[in-house]
């Protein structure tokens, strides 16, 4: 494996490494800000909290309506199209296959930016987790005006939960990133646009829909 | 390509630091943006013309330029002008001391079979020591005329003792005391032109004082209110707006707003902006039910938690307050003298007259649903002896639109009650057949109970009560209401017996925080042991 080349290539667009970073940095300031509000410990104070959990929230709501209407006019919704292919082989990869130094069993492409592990992810979070955590959100935000329909605890417990499945979800992901070529260059990757893939890399036409249609 | 990059990157690190200092930037300047809250607007509103007028002047009536040698005399000269004066107030709690305004309902009330848990009862203004704070004079009760200078005199010119000395003076026939009658005759035609709306040290002479002393009873009524700091309390503050009680206890026909007892003070909250004839007795009323600044939080608050739940963080800020008195301490004698002790903040802890006491300064609240109405345990109900009985209690529950999280002062003692009966007792107090003359309990009870006509077995013990005060005065200015954590907490949270209702930062679900735990600390094992597994296993081969 030393003797192959590492080139790198254009992967991820400006607006998408800023849409990256954002949600990155909204999604760990409203976990903290959420688990003050939710007593776990004290920080920043109940109120601020509050007051930065609202209007990061709600910040949100609006980027997430960006974020979606660039997934459809870019077409690259079709990067999260779910597939068993190769799945397991991915599993097996970090399960056992990393501790052996073996290649991964998929090279990022342009087409095919996400592994089939990382689709399920990320289709899972943007799809399901995301959704529900804003509509419980804006739900709870809302909660005073419309008293009587809803119950809070559910509501707060529903929002609770998917915090944690993020929280999870973040840990890993932290993890994941020091997965590449070096501990960084996922980072790095996510930060120049960049990403680091070796030369011979075959992609399969399977994996490259995204692009194939242009 | 670089250059370009790292340009790129520099935008997007702006841009996305710009995104959180404006986080800050929104919040840093909510305190400071010159914007006045709402409430503080329409109350500003409501006590710009706060200047009474009048036209009259007391010291040129007629009626008023007599040689009274009787209170009965003066009141006659008041009610010479103000003919439906007497009549009103004859209709008033004030002066019927009975709940209802019907006078066969003696179910409620000091006159009626109404009980508390510190002179325990006013035996049905049998007890003349009771009637000291009585609108009538010479503590007549209902049998007398009423004393009109007690509200409306500012010149805390003590008339009753000015009046016995002149009818002593004058009995004994010496010119020498002619002279100092005509003194004194002369010192009460000028204090008696004093005529005002009641001052605070009207209402205090007896609402500071009651139970006996000074901060006894109410805990947020005492005579630090007399002359307030803003501190203290910011409407009533000399320093701040120097309200007098009447400010917010408006009266209709003598009928003074703000009485809590089996009926709520108003039936509905309601601003001025909703009714501009409302008495002025809420919060509400002048502040309005949204009085924070726009879009706070705090005004999502306002249909569950009372005004006064934050904004007096405690009671008793000055003045202590008496928590608990134990009557069954009371009749021990020194020599066989009655004595008393004093304790910390000079005030008694024994008196054998009354038993044992326990005064507390700057005391928290305890909190209840309340929609206005308190429940009144009489000397007429059955009760439970194996448990404390709620002599008095608040009213409401979270279902109820009208009610509210409510601060209270909870005051608790023993007192005597019936053991046949199951009821509790209305011992005689002052008086030559009173306790405090004989320190004979069971005599004492004989008697009073006589004077409401229930029955006494002649058996008798004493059962622990509460008493609930409504915590309404002393609010303190906004700087040092609650925050926000002080009952959003999981540990010692001000509203933690109030249930059924979820509290961010309160309240959890213990099955969603662990299947979470478990989920997070899961993830951070595994990446954990992962990466120790890579770090040697993949080093030590590709190393």
């Amino acid at each position: 494996m030393k003797d192959k080349k590492i080139i790198k290539i254009y992967l991820y667009t400006r607006y998408e490494r800023f849409w990256h970073w954002l949600q990155a940095l909204m999604i760990i300031c409203l976990i903290t800000t959420g688990l003050e509000i939710h007593g776990t410990f004290n920080l920043l104070g109940f109120q601020t909290a509050v007051n930065i959990h609202n209007f990061v929230g709600l910040s949100w709501l609006i980027l997430f309506a960006f974020f979606v209407f660039w997934l459809f006019t870019t077409g690259e919704w079709k990067q999260y199209i779910p597939t068993t292919k190769k799945l397991f082989s991915v599993v097996l990869y970090y399960a056992w296959g990393i501790f052996q130094g073996n290649p991964h069993p998929i090279q990022k492409s342009k087409g095919a930016k996400h592994n089939p592990l990382q689709r399920l992810t990320y289709l899972g979070i943007s799809a399901m987790l995301l959704p529900v955590q804003m509509i419980t959100g804006l739900l709870y935000y809302l909660y005073n005006d419309m008293s009587g329909v809803l119950s809070l605890s559910i509501l707060a417990g529903i929002h609770t939960l998917i915090a944690f499945f993020l929280l999870n979800f973040l840990v890993i992901h932290l993890y994941m990133t020091t997965t590449g070529h070096s501990l960084f260059s996922h980072i790095a990757g996510m930060i120049t646009g960049w990403e680091e893939v070796y030369e011979t890399t075959q992609i399969a036409d399977w994996e490259t829909q995204a692009v194939k249609k242009k | 390509m670089k250059p370009r990059h790292f340009l790129k990157c520099c935008i997007a690190v702006i841009a996305v630091t710009a995104f959180f200092c404006s986080v800050q930037a929104v919040f840093a300047s909510t305190p400071n943006n010159g914007e006045e809250a709402l409430g503080r607007k329409l109350a500003k509103q409501a006590v710009k013309g706060s200047k009474r007028w009048s036209t009259i002047n007391h010291a040129k009536a007629d009626a008023l330029n007599s040689d009274f040698t009787t209170g009965e005399e003066i009141t006659k000269a008041c009610l010479s002008c103000h003919s439906e004066a007497a009549t009103q107030f004859h209709k008033s709690i004030h002066w019927t001391w009975l709940a209802s305004g019907d006078k066969s309902d003696i179910r409620y009330g000091k006159a009626g079979y109404s009980v508390n848990n510190f002179c325990i009862s006013g035996n049905a203004m049998e007890d003349k020591g009771c009637l000291k704070c009585h609108t009538s004079w010479n503590r007549k009760g209902v049998k007398g005329e009423v004393n009109c200078l007690k509200c409306h005199n500012s010149s805390g010119f003590n008339f009753i003792e000015a009046f016995s000395d002149i009818k002593a003076f004058s009995e004994d026939g010496d010119p020498e005391t002619d002279e100092m009658v005509k003194d004194i005759q002369q010192e009460i035609k000028q204090e008696v032109t004093r005529v005002t709306f009641p001052t605070r040290k009207n209402c205090g002479d007896c609402h500071f004082k009651g139970g006996g002393g000074d901060g006894v009873k109410h805990g947020d009524l005492d005579t630090s209110l007399t002359k307030p700091n803003r501190m203290l309390d910011v409407h009533m503050g000399i320093d701040g707006k120097n309200f007098s009680c009447t400010r917010c206890h408006t009266t209709v026909d003598h009928n003074i707003a703000g009485r809590i007892y089996t009926n709520p003070a108003v039936a509905t909250r309601k601003s001025l902006i909703e009714d501009d004839l409302a008495p002025k007795i809420t919060c509400v009323s002048c502040h309005s039910s949204a009085p924070h600044k726009n879009d706070s939080k705090m005004n999502d608050h306002t249909d569950v938690v009372s005004c006064q739940a934050c904004h007096i963080p405690t009671f008793a800020r000055v003045n202590p307050t008496m928590m608990w008195w134990d009557w069954t301490k009371a009749g021990k004698l020194k020599d066989g003298k009655p004595y008393h002790e004093d304790g910390p903040f000079g005030k008694p802890v024994y008196k054998s007259i009354k038993g044992e006491f326990r005064w507390e300064k700057n005391v928290m609240p305890e909190y209840f649903w309340f929609n206005g109405s308190l429940t009144s345990t009489t000397a007429n109900e059955v009760i439970d002896p194996a448990q404390i009985v709620k002599v008095s209690h608040p009213v409401g529950d979270k279902t109820d639109p009208e009610a509210r999280i409510y601060p209270f002062k909870i005051h608790r003692g023993k007192q005597p009650y019936d053991k046949i009966n199951k009821k509790l007792l209305a011992p005689m107090l002052s008086g030559k057949n009173g306790f405090w003359t004989t320190f004979d309990m069971n005599d004492a009870i004989e008697h009073g109970n006589k004077t409401i006509g229930i029955p006494y077995s002649g058996e008798f013990d004493y059962v622990e009560t509460t008493y609930a005060f409504p915590i309404t005065h002393m609010v303190a200015p906004k700087e040092n209401a609650l925050n926000c954590t002080q009952c959003h907490t999981r540990e010692n949270s001000r509203l933690a017996n109030i249930t059924g209702l979820y509290m961010p930062g309160r309240d959890k679900s213990d099955l969603i925080d662990t299947i979470g735990w478990i989920l997070v600390i899961g993830a951070l094992a595994g990446v954990l042991i992962h990466g120790i597994g890579r770090f040697f296993i993949r080093n030590g081969r590709e190393g």
